[in-house]
């Protein structure tokens, strides 16, 4: 009786871990799938050409992403300007303000922020920056991605700077050296690693942000150098080709998502690699 | 006494509502070491923070009374300079991470940017680690990390590095509680020859430590200076009570 | 001692703006819903009728929409997610399949969401279209069905990750006191595990939530952006967030513009409390379970 019963709970046992199995393999099956489709798709398609070209009208091949690939690191260049200082100092200021009513808030409403949906921040950059200035332009793209990219900052550098030891903050001013001396020349280079990390953990996410663009950098066919006009981005880019009928542009965008994983993916890798290999010893 | 370089009036310390240290009066002599000792919680880590005002950092901490340094007020005095003055080593080796050996020892002027001359900073930084007794070890690895030295060696850099800024006085705060017998041997030793540069003012909870290297001894209890003198006196004939029985361990 | 004093006030400046940052989104999103919640008030969120042209915005098709994929991604990626949780948290807590596992869908998790878009456009829509045709319904292939399938792909690795979390936080002498019981590891997860992190695994559905509700352009890409309220499963439709993405530069006129700011306004309120709530319950259980 009692041996029944132990062998039908070792079976559930191993029934369980089955669909547990089966469902995890299920889970991570399609994803990977979806990658090496991009890749097996756009591969092909990526030469020197294509890197460099602009792009020609539909029906002619041979045409390019550059003007993406500029707009792209246009983008990223205003949105790192706006988010990187910003963030930084938010991060400090809530590590050296840890238990302050200020820093409740301020961390409330970074946590907040990094919730709300990107169309949203689209909606607030098109508010601040596109109708005050009254045209879209690569400058509004990038304070949108900012926005995004500004709450991740902020966190992480909170979240390193914590770890910085005080006892090393105090060697500093027992030195004689000055407190913002101590947390500039001291606390952030020690903390430097982690927050470098987390800041491409930010430029590989709003690499691939793609919804508040629409209405901010708007997209362009042609090359734009211009931060007061508008810009196309790879995300963009893959957008309209996508939703477009013609092959080569539709080919096109196979070709530009494969490059937009791959920035995505090293960001993603390289910021892994900064944090377990170049962490500060304390 | 000797001359007093450094005076402490009636001081108070505060965290908040709580005094920790009470109406502490006391003279420390010129190139002397002068230890102060405690059972922990005594208050002698916050008394000497109040003389480097290390403890004025601590949110909600206060202080009362003077502290006189070669009789002017530190109080009254830039406290950067202050720190500069009156140097301070502490329970854990802390070189700064992400500098070398070298980079370290020079860390005060490095980051007050002073600008040195080549020659210069190369005779501060073998000078200093001469004086803390590692020139010999390290002098082949100066542009390394601090960190990769060990706990000893590590607590001497950071000796090294409060004298490259050439202190009159030098706080230790139980500098080798976290070291391994051999390491506080060695700071010990160091201790002994340091003092004919520097003044040292080193906190212990260790009763040997503090008979073993310094010419004054502190007791202080509960915040309160119960006792102070010279070595031999305060551990030969304690003129209190509580010295007596600290010093044969019945508590603390 | 001036610049230290320059130096903290900067820093409290910084706190100050970023606090501050939330409440003027907020405060900017109403100021822009203005004219909308003044031609339209309640009517807004109950009527069906979304026409530009005769100047009727009714945003019901859309929160249905929104709902109704979000709400059934979550239920189908849902079983998943904890799968992978329960695999990475219980079977395969440390060692190199681990790792590997966890960056991968790391990795996986920082694919652009029009990347998802574009894969399920290609590859989804016409696997759907060939369903549709056997079922005898109009074959579409865009459409609720389509997009409820990219979003379940999309939130997996995220509510797998947090929910892993959570799972991992349980402490081990409860579970370790189960397994000298005699329990078995199914029983183990079955009666402590999860009842254990029920709210953890709760507060990591609530964020998924979020998340899926707010997502735009997978979603656009493949849902069919039709405006009319939905009459099945299959039908093309529309989100709050997709229907921005495709008509805010084309609004003309201050009513229809601040109607799609006005879905704004509510995708900012909706999430801002989901992540409110959700990061409250998480933060809470962490501390219980590290107590």
């Amino acid at each position: 009786m009692s041996d029944k019963k132990t062998a039908l709970r070792l079976a559930k046992n191993k029934v369980f871990k089955f669909i547990v199995v089966l469902f995890s393999l299920g889970s991570i099956i399609p994803l990977l799938f979806i990658l090496l489709y991009i890749f097996k798709k756009g591969i092909g398609v990526i030469n020197w050409k294509f890197l460099v070209g602009l792009p020609k009208p539909p029906g002619v091949t041979g045409g390019g992403i550059a003007n993406a690939i500029v707009g792209t690191l246009m983008l990223i260049l205003v949105a790192s300007l706006f988010a990187i200082p910003l963030g930084v100092s938010g991060g400090v200021f809530l590590s050296e303000y840890r238990k302050s009513k200020l820093a409740y808030f301020t961390r409330l409403s970074v946590e907040i922020l990094q919730g709300i949906p990107s169309i949203v921040i689209g909606i607030i950059a098109y508010l601040w920056v596109v109708k005050p200035m009254g045209k879209f332009s690569a400058f509004s793209g990038g304070i949108a991605l900012g926005m995004i990219m500004l709450p991740m900052v902020v966190r992480s550098s909170e979240e390193v700077l914590k770890l910085v030891p005080r006892t090393l903050k105090e060697a500093s001013l027992a030195l004689g050296i000055p407190y913002h001396r101590t947390i500039l020349r001291v606390a952030v280079p020690s903390a430097l690693p982690g927050i470098v990390s987390g800041v491409l953990l930010g430029i590989a996410r709003i690499a691939g942000e793609t919804a508040p663009l629409l209405f901010t950098a708007f997209g362009n066919q042609f090359m734009n150098w211009n931060l007061f006009k508008p810009v196309n981005s790879l995300p963009l880019l893959i957008f309209n080709y996508a939703m477009s009928p013609y092959d080569e542009w539709q080919r096109a965008a196979w070709g530009a998502s494969v490059i937009l994983v791959i920035i995505v993916l090293l960001g993603n890798i390289i910021s892994r690699m900064i944090v377990n290999k170049w962490k500060t010893r304390f | 006494m000797e001359n007093a370089v450094l005076r402490t009036e009636r001081l108070n310390a505060y965290y908040g509502e709580s005094r920790v240290v009470k109406s502490v009066s006391i003279s420390v002599p010129e190139n002397k070491v002068t230890a102060i000792m405690g059972p922990s919680g005594c208050g002698k880590s916050t008394f000497i923070r109040c003389l480097n005002r290390m403890h004025e950092l601590v949110s909600g901490a206060k202080i009362e009374g003077k502290v006189l340094l070669r009789d002017k007020d530190i109080y009254q005095m830039e406290s950067t300079l202050v720190r500069r003055k009156v140097g301070m080593v502490f329970q854990r080796p802390n070189p700064f991470p992400t500098m070398s050996i070298y980079e370290n020892v020079l860390a005060g002027y490095k980051l007050n940017g002073i600008r040195l001359k080549r020659s210069e900073a190369d005779a501060i930084v073998e000078n200093s680690l001469r004086k803390a007794a590692m020139w010999d070890e390290v002098k082949d690895y100066l542009h390394r990390r601090g960190t990769f030295l060990s706990g000893g060696q590590q607590q001497r850099l950071c000796i090294a590095r409060s004298l490259a800024v050439k202190p009159e006085v030098v706080l230790l705060d139980e500098p080798t509680s976290a070291l391994d017998p051999k390491a506080t041997s060695k700071i010990e030793d160091l201790m002994e020859e340091l003092k004919e540069s520097v003044t040292i003012i080193l906190v212990t909870h260790n009763v040997g430590q503090a008979s073993r290297v310094s010419d004054y001894t502190a007791f202080l209890y509960l915040g309160e200076l119960i006792e102070f003198g010279p070595t031999e006196r305060v551990f030969t004939v304690p003129k209190s009570k509580k010295t007596e029985e600290y010093l044969i361990g019945k508590f603390g | 001692m001036n610049k230290e004093r320059t130096f903290r006030a900067i820093l409290i400046l910084v706190g100050m703006i970023l606090s501050l940052l939330l409440l003027a989104i907020f405060l900017s999103l109403l100021w822009g819903s203005f004219p909308s919640i003044k031609a339209l008030g309640w009517k807004f969120f109950y009527s069906e009728e979304w026409n530009p042209i005769t100047n009727k915005f009714g945003a019901l098709p859309f929160l249905i929409g929104t709902l109704v994929t979000s709400f059934l991604a979550l239920a189908i990626s849902f079983p998943f997610s904890l799968a992978v949780s329960i695999y990475l948290g219980e079977y395969m807590r440390a060692g190199k399949i681990s790792t590997l596992l966890k960056v991968t869908i790391d990795l996986i998790s920082a694919v652009p969401s029009v990347i998802y878009g574009f894969w399920g456009l290609i590859i989804l829509v016409p696997l759907v279209r060939n369903i549709e045709m056997k079922l005898n319904i109009p074959p579409y292939g865009v459409g609720i069905f389509t997009a409820t399938l990219i979003l379940s792909v999309m939130v997996i690795p995220y509510s797998a990750t947090i929910v892993r979390e959570v799972i991992e936080l349980v402490p081990d002498d409860l579970k370790e006191a189960a397994y000298s019981l005699g329990a078995t590891k199914y029983e183990v997860i079955k009666d402590v595990v999860l009842p254990y992190a029920k709210s953890g695994i709760f507060a990591g559905l609530l964020l998924s939530l979020g998340r899926a509700l707010g997502e735009t352009m997978a979603v656009t890409m493949v849902i069919g952006n039709n405006n009319k309220l939905p009459k099945s499963l299959f039908a093309p439709a529309n989100t709050m967030a997709s229907l921005i993405a495709n008509e805010f530069t084309e609004a003309v006129g201050n009513v229809y513009l601040s109607s799609l700011i006005e879905m704004g306004l509510l995708l900012f309120i909706v999430t801002a409390i989901i992540n409110i709530i959700g990061k409250y319950i998480i933060n809470r259980t962490t501390v219980q379970m590290r107590e």
